[in-house]
């Protein structure tokens, strides 16, 4: 599958398959490619070339019937700063048609429940990535794509999210990494990008960290 | 489908009220251009057509400062992403942005209209005349409101968003300016009339014109 | 697909029409007895209009078709077709202009609505340069292009409607004077300038068409042979690129 931009290509002739609840992992140096793959996948993007095939569904034609099954965790949080934590989950419950009651749970969960009246803006980042984590899995998605998942939060804090979108969530995973230890390890498909082509594809635990390394040089 | 544009709608709403951006500047702007047009006109009165002249330059003009406005919060903070991630019919967007920047003109019209009866407007108007004032204004901000969801939607994504925005709608509202126009001058005479059936007729084929072509179109505006 | 067959013939028939539009304006159609020597620039002001409108709406439906099919070269087509329109329109203004001067004294009046319509139609399209400038993804360029050409292209009879309502009429019909219809002279005259205007419109939108075709396939080798770096990237341009093979 290839995406443009364009006369750079930024995904170039990318080639997997992944199965159901397994964790795919992606590396790869800043403007490889990995930000563009998940995007085409969450059906924000649409491929240029080639097909892309999920949950069973072609995009970009089969795109509307894959959308309420993705979740999406990107670099921007995807939340309003003026709106409070609760509102920002409210809306997008009522965009998923998912009870309302679940945004109370998810942000329960989270540890943010006391905070959940005030507006976003007034969270710091660790708690817009918790909120941005809440909005990702709520319509409980079938498939996670999740950018640097745990940028911006401490230890404690990705404990508490590691059930929503960690290895034990039990939900299929593609997860963008720039670290080459933790990520081999909750993963089982390793995929490295490099200018936007697939310079190291193999099953994690037959990849050598050193190997994940040598895409950054 | 209602139920999302039901979402967008609450959250716009609950935004603008919140943190308003549009609907005070629109509602301010246009009775400061109402001073303006005192000293640039020399009148102290007007009616007939200069006052149904003065009113709609006013009102577009405020309609475009709502319009620049429209989406970019969405296109600011990702909110756009958000909704099109989810399972929903990219026309609800088109429809609740439709409704949000109708009810910003509306609620601009109430202070707007009697401001303009206050400081510049001669004749008064009897209830008949004031109704079917109502009933043109109606008709013309839907048609205001489309463009202006179609043009905002167009112009967010570009790096010149503030400039493009009048420059496109502008002259695709013409028709509007032209309808408009001639169906209010009747009502602010000193000797009221009717409006022109004709008038009404025309913002409602052009209403339902840009109805089709924004819902025709306005997928490919929000899409990648 | 070369482009660039049968431009000379194409060249030489438009110039030939022309130049028997003309001469028969000049010499063969009879001189208005109201408005003299300067009416004979009806017979480029009106052809100009025509083809002008023609070549809008012509752009509105590759417009369509490419936010349809998706294919890049609807949207090269749309914009070749549209800012020559803006160029004829350009000329449809000034010799509406000087025909207003000739026939009532005053460059620009806004009794008559046709020559209004073309000045809000005008407008609308001199954005569109602007407006694909200004938008830097090539792809988003040439959809927001598309939808541009697709809403003003319904808009122009819409507008010319709306005009004619709002204003009184009194712009000389070119096709029915007070003894019911122009002469038959005249109608030659007109019909075959009016052809001419066409193929010369056809013509330097084929001759378009094939220097971007040209200048494209000329990148496409040069990167082929000599690698991407041999090629000076494009810089914002808001004409529509071509791409590597697509």
């Amino acid at each position: 599958m290839t995406r443009r931009y364009g006369e750079r290509v930024a995904l170039r002739d990318v080639t997997l398959t992944l199965p159901a609840g397994a964790t795919l992992v992606v590396f790869g140096p800043n403007g490889a490619g990995k930000s563009t793959l998940l995007r085409v996948l969450s059906t924000l993007l649409r491929p240029h070339a080639g097909t892309a095939r999920v949950l069973g569904r072609t995009l970009p034609d089969e795109g509307w019937a894959v959308r309420g099954r993705v979740g999406l965790l990107g670099h921007a949080p995807l939340l309003y700063r003026d709106l409070t934590g609760r509102e920002n989950l409210l809306f997008h419950a009522r965009l998923h048609d998912v009870a309302l009651e679940r945004a109370d749970a998810l942000l329960a969960q989270v540890g943010l429940a006391r905070r959940a009246e005030d507006k976003v803006h007034t969270y710091s980042r660790g708690m817009v990535q918790r909120l941005a984590v809440c909005r990702a899995v709520l319509h409980d998605p079938e498939l996670l794509l999740l950018d640097e998942p745990g940028a911006n939060l401490d230890p404690a804090a990705r404990e508490i999210v590691e059930p929503l979108i960690g290895a034990g969530s039990g939900r299929t995973r593609v997860v963008t990494s720039h670290d080459p230890a933790g990520g081999l390890a909750d993963a089982d498909v390793a995929l490295g990008l490099r200018d936007g082509a697939a310079a190291l594809l193999a099953p994690a635990r037959e990849v050598d960290p050193a190997q994940v390394g040598a895409l950054y040089r | 489908m209602r139920r999302a544009v039901g979402a967008v709608l609450r959250k716009d709403l609950r935004l603008e009220l919140r943190a308003p951006q549009a609907v005070p500047a629109m509602a301010l702007f246009s009775v400061t251009t109402f001073v303006v047009f005192h000293f640039a006109i020399q009148r102290g009165q007007v009616e007939g057509d200069l006052a149904s002249g003065v009113l709609w330059v006013t009102l577009l003009f405020a309609a475009m400062l709502g319009t620049s406005r429209l989406f970019v919060a969405d296109h600011e903070e990702g909110g756009l992403d958000g909704f099109l991630l989810a399972p929903v019919d990219r026309t609800a967007l088109l429809v609740a942005k439709a409704i949000s920047m109708f009810a910003y003109l509306a609620v601009v019209e109430i202070v707007a209209v009697p401001a303009f009866a206050i400081m510049l407007l001669g004749p008064t108007p009897d209830v008949a005349a004031l109704a079917q004032l109502v009933a043109v204004l109606a008709l013309a901000d839907a048609g205001v409101a489309l463009v202006g969801t179609m043009v905002g939607a167009l112009a967010v994504q570009t790096r010149a968003r503030d400039l493009l925005v009048p420059l496109l709608a502008l002259p695709l509202l013409i028709p509007v300016v032209i309808a408009a126009a001639k169906a209010t001058t009747p009502l602010l005479a000193a000797a009221t009339g009717d409006v022109g059936a004709r008038w009404l007729l025309m913002l409602g084929l052009y209403d339902l014109v840009f109805g089709l072509l924004a819902y025709a179109v306005f997928d490919f505006l929000v899409e990648d | 697909m070369l482009y660039g067959t049968r431009l000379r013939a194409l060249a030489l028939l438009t110039a030939v029409t022309l130049t028997a539009g003309f001469a028969l304006a000049f010499f063969y159609a009879p001189m208005d007895a109201d408005q003299g020597f300067m009416q004979k620039i009806f017979y480029v002001h009106v052809p100009l209009a025509i083809v002008a409108l023609c070549g809008f709406v012509f752009g509105g439906i590759m417009g369509i078709q490419h936010l349809r099919t998706r294919e890049q070269r609807y949207d090269l087509r749309s914009y070749v077709a549209i800012h020559l329109s803006l160029v004829l329109g350009a000329g449809v203004l000034i010799t509406g202009a000087i025909w207003a001067k000739a026939s009532w004294g005053h460059w620009w009046v806004w009794d008559e609505p046709t020559l209004v319509s073309f000045l809000i139609v005008f407008l609308l399209y001199a954005t569109y340069q602007p407006l694909r400038f200004s938008i830097e993804d090539p792809e988003r360029q040439a959809r927001y292009a598309s939808v541009f050409a697709v809403v003003a292209g319904a808009f122009v009879p819409l507008n010319f409607l709306a005009v004619r309502l709002a204003q009184s009429y009194t712009h000389p019909r070119v096709f029915a004077t007070t003894n019911g219809g122009l002469p038959d002279k005249m109608k030659l005259a007109f019909y075959v300038c009016l052809l001419g205007m066409a193929a010369l419109y056809v013509t330097l939108w084929k001759y378009e068409m094939a220097s971007k075709h040209t200048s494209a396939q000329l990148r496409s080798l040069r990167r082929k042979l000599g690698g991407e770096d041999d090629v000076a990237p494009r810089g914002r341009t808001a004409a529509p690129s071509l791409g590597t093979s697509r």
